[in-house]
């Protein structure tokens, strides 16, 4: 080397998500304003909060689908929202998404669903896209099922069969919208376990949005909570932490499912 | 490694590869076109175990460096490689982009491989290096002949199969693929699979995936004989045929009440569906009816000429347009506009389930949702196809007077010399058949839409194909009527 080398910012050093002084704005209506928090590496990280406050939102904002009104969203220490399209194909192809009703394409057998990220992002030859299908199905029990259309198969099964698709890739972050909505709760506590085992066994870093309280105390490290109030996060912390020392009164109604406030 | 270029514009970056590491293509990096070409070009210069990129990342007059956002997919390419190999940035040389510079990105893992050792009467499967997805991995039918016939005769025969991952540096689904087809091969071929070392998180998803479905799964039914795909083919048109007359007498038995007026119309629908059909309808219908004028009016042109008979362009034009062409083009537009528009109304609520919300409050679908559509259309069509004639007509009008020594006063006297009041009621009362015909495929396809978002894509088609086959064979059989009655 000729001159004085100087170090490269080593990669994964950053947060794989980071949203500073965020607002989500639909038209002129705001539906969330300075939202500021960061996703830490290999955690379950669950957006929690009232019908209509904007969970569903948030998550469109944090998969790109949404550009920020104000504020960033970084990934990896990236700009999301100002990375050109190569960029944005990069980041894409790290994160998977599990859409509140699956969202398969119903023109595709299950096997197809899974395999074509894979034939989108990699060179693999079809026999190893094949391998790469069946485990992925057989991982959310749906071995035997990949000559299947998403209309023969109740929707349990529909949103496992999501789950192999999002998780086809081995993505870094996993986003899932409403897991268990729709389920019921053997089927829902089923895709928590699932959650679970692709955490542990992976390293993955999950994000949820879920207003599912039995399914938040169970998979979540933080929580953040969106107040439909006051238009932006009031708590961010362990649920059963703010369960028992909750900051305000939305979050004691939320987490204890009361009416009332704290007494 | 490769020396830098300096005082080039290109900022190379020196990735050295680790001895015996394959890849089964030249690394893509997958940079944005301006660095991909010459990027591409030094990949393919692997040698003694390194490879060197270069690209050039200058965008515009900015400074560029390492940091800048316009090496944004240069980073983000080297960041996605380094995940793939392993490999850890290790230094750059100066600014990389406007100026000269390179980053050396030290790749630490190897090719993911399985070496084989014996341990008594079972083989070991040594497992080493970085297992990636993205990079050939070995299959397990085959390492198992290559260990077999490596291993020495003498040592006797092989009874199970044992896993050793202590050399294993990072693994995914890979991995997971190759002990998942060890487990399948050993079940296959009676053979202990013995996975102690296997870390619980592996071991776990293993045992994860061979959980049993719970739902035995039967396999695709196999494709049926010629004949009884015959017999199939038959039933079901047999089905549809009674479907359709079933729905048919319904919306009649329907009709019939309206007017005894035992049912509730919606008449705000009805409105609705009269004003789209009729105004909003009148652009298309104005194009298609004024050429259908001019093509038959140049028809006449052509041929009567020959026979010295161009005056009687205008009878053609007239009976033309009046019986058979006003009322047929306004069908066909409309079995094309709105009884495919129709079908994918319906469609879509049957699949969010709004027709079954009806049913379920007892509201009838045919009363509520059909009937208020099949009769707007009933109502609209004779008025569009009279339009349609007369437009049609003035189309004819223009030809003639511009092709042949008419006068608009003779082209008129002409054409109502010989046309009459019948020739004109016959394509009235048609295209009002053609709307009933219409409107009831639209909405029978509709209501029978399946459950997937394709179905409604199919149901507006066969509503269209349905539509118009009925229309013209419905011509038909009106003509042959007219012509028995001397119409």
């Amino acid at each position: 080397m000729t001159t004085a080398a100087t170090a490269v910012e080593v990669p994964n050093a950053a947060p794989p998500l980071e949203v500073r002084g965020l607002t989500m704005r639909y038209g002129a209506t705001v539906v969330m304003r300075d939202l500021n928090f960061a996703v830490n590496r290999g955690e379950v990280f669950v957006v929690m909060g009232g019908s209509g406050s904007g969970k569903s939102t948030l998550l469109k904002h944090l998969i790109g689908l949404l550009p920020p009104a104000e504020g960033t969203i970084l990934v990896d220490g990236e700009d999301f929202g100002a990375a050109d399209a190569e960029a944005r194909k990069a980041v894409l192809r790290r994160i998977g998404v599990l859409y509140q009703g699956g969202a398969l394409w119903s023109g595709l057998t299950l096997a197809e669903n899974v395999a074509l990220p894979l034939t989108e992002f990699t060179t693999l030859d079809a026999g190893a896209i094949s391998d790469v299908v069946q485990l992925k199905l057989a991982l959310v029990g749906l071995r035997g099922f990949e000559a299947f259309y998403p209309a023969a198969i109740s929707g349990g099964m529909r949103k496992r069969a999501a789950l192999a698709r999002a998780i086809a890739l081995d993505p870094e972050v996993l986003f899932f919208d409403e897991p268990s909505s729709g389920l019921d709760p053997v089927s829902a506590s089923r895709l928590d376990d699932l959650i679970l085992a692709v955490q542990a066994s992976f390293g993955t870093t999950i994000v949820v949005v879920s207003h599912d309280l039995a399914s938040i105390y169970r998979i979540a490290d933080r929580a953040l909570f969106l107040d439909i109030e006051q238009k932006t996060m009031s708590a961010l912390g362990d649920p059963a932490e703010l369960r028992d020392h909750p900051p305000n009164d939305a979050v004691h109604r939320f987490l204890t499912r009361s009416s009332e406030g704290v007494t | 490694m490769r020396k830098a270029v300096a005082g080039s514009p290109v900022g190379p970056f020196e990735i050295p590869v680790p001895a015996g590491a394959r890849y089964a293509r030249p690394v893509d990096l997958g940079l944005s076109p301006c660095v991909r070409n010459s990027t591409s070009a030094a990949t393919h210069s692997a040698e003694g175990g390194g490879v060197l990129l270069s690209g050039d990342t200058r965008r515009g007059d900015h400074p560029a460096s390492f940091e800048n956002a316009a090496c944004v997919p240069l980073r983000v390419a080297i960041r996605r490689w380094m995940r793939g190999h392993h490999g850890r940035e290790a230094t750059t040389e100066g600014p990389i982009g406007r100026a000269r510079g390179a980053a050396i990105v030290t790749a630490e893992g190897g090719a993911a491989l399985a070496g084989s050792r014996r341990e008594d009467h079972s083989l070991v499967a040594v497992l080493s290096g970085a297992w990636n997805l993205e990079r050939p991995a070995p299959h397990f039918a085959s390492w198992m002949e290559t260990a077999l016939a490596a291993a020495p005769a003498e040592a006797g025969s092989v009874e199970g199969v044992a896993i050793d991952v202590s050399a294993l540096e990072t693994w995914d689904s890979s991995l997971l693929i190759f002990l998942q087809q060890g487990q399948e091969y050993c079940e296959a071929h009676h053979l202990a699979f013995e996975t102690g070392d296997v870390p619980s998180r592996i071991t776990s998803l293993l045992a994860l995936a061979r959980v049993v479905p719970e739902h035995p799964v039967a396999p695709d039914a196999s494709r049926p004989s010629r004949i009884a795909r015959l017999g199939l083919a038959g039933l079901a048109s047999w089905d549809a045929s009674q479907a359709a007359i079933t729905f048919t007498g319904e919306v009649a038995q329907r009709g019939v009440q309206l007017l005894r007026g035992r049912v509730r119309m919606r008449w705000r629908e009805f409105w609705v569906v009269v004003q789209s059909n009729s105004s909003g309808a009148l652009p298309i219908v104005t194009l298609i009816a004024l050429l259908v004028g001019v093509i038959i009016a140049f028809l006449g042109v052509v041929v009567l000429k020959r026979f010295g008979a161009g005056y009687y362009v205008s009878y053609l034009v007239g009976y033309g347009m009046l019986r058979e062409m006003g009322a047929l083009m306004t069908g066909i537009i409309m079995a094309g506009r709105t009884g495919a528009g129709f079908a994918a109304e319906l469609g879509s609520m049957k699949i969010t389930e709004e027709i079954d919300a009806l049913s379920t409050l007892g509201i009838s679908p045919v009363e509520h949702l059909v009937l208020p559509r099949v009769l707007g259309l009933f109502a609209t069509m004779p008025l569009l196809v009279v339009y349609a004639d007369l437009v049609g007509i003035v189309g004819g009008m223009g030809v003639a007077v511009a092709l042949l020594d008419l006068t608009p006063t003779q082209f008129m006297h002409g054409m109502l010399y010989a046309v009459e009041l019948s020739d004109t009621l016959l394509g009235v009362f048609k295209g009002t058949i053609y709307g009933a015909i219409i409107g009831m495929a639209g909405c029978l396809k509709g209501l029978q839409t399946g459950s997937d978002a394709g179905a409604v894509g199919r149901s507006a088609t066969s509503a269209v194909v349905i539509g118009i086959t009925l229309i013209i064979l419905a011509n038909a059989m009106i003509d042959w009527l007219a012509a028995l009655l001397l119409i």
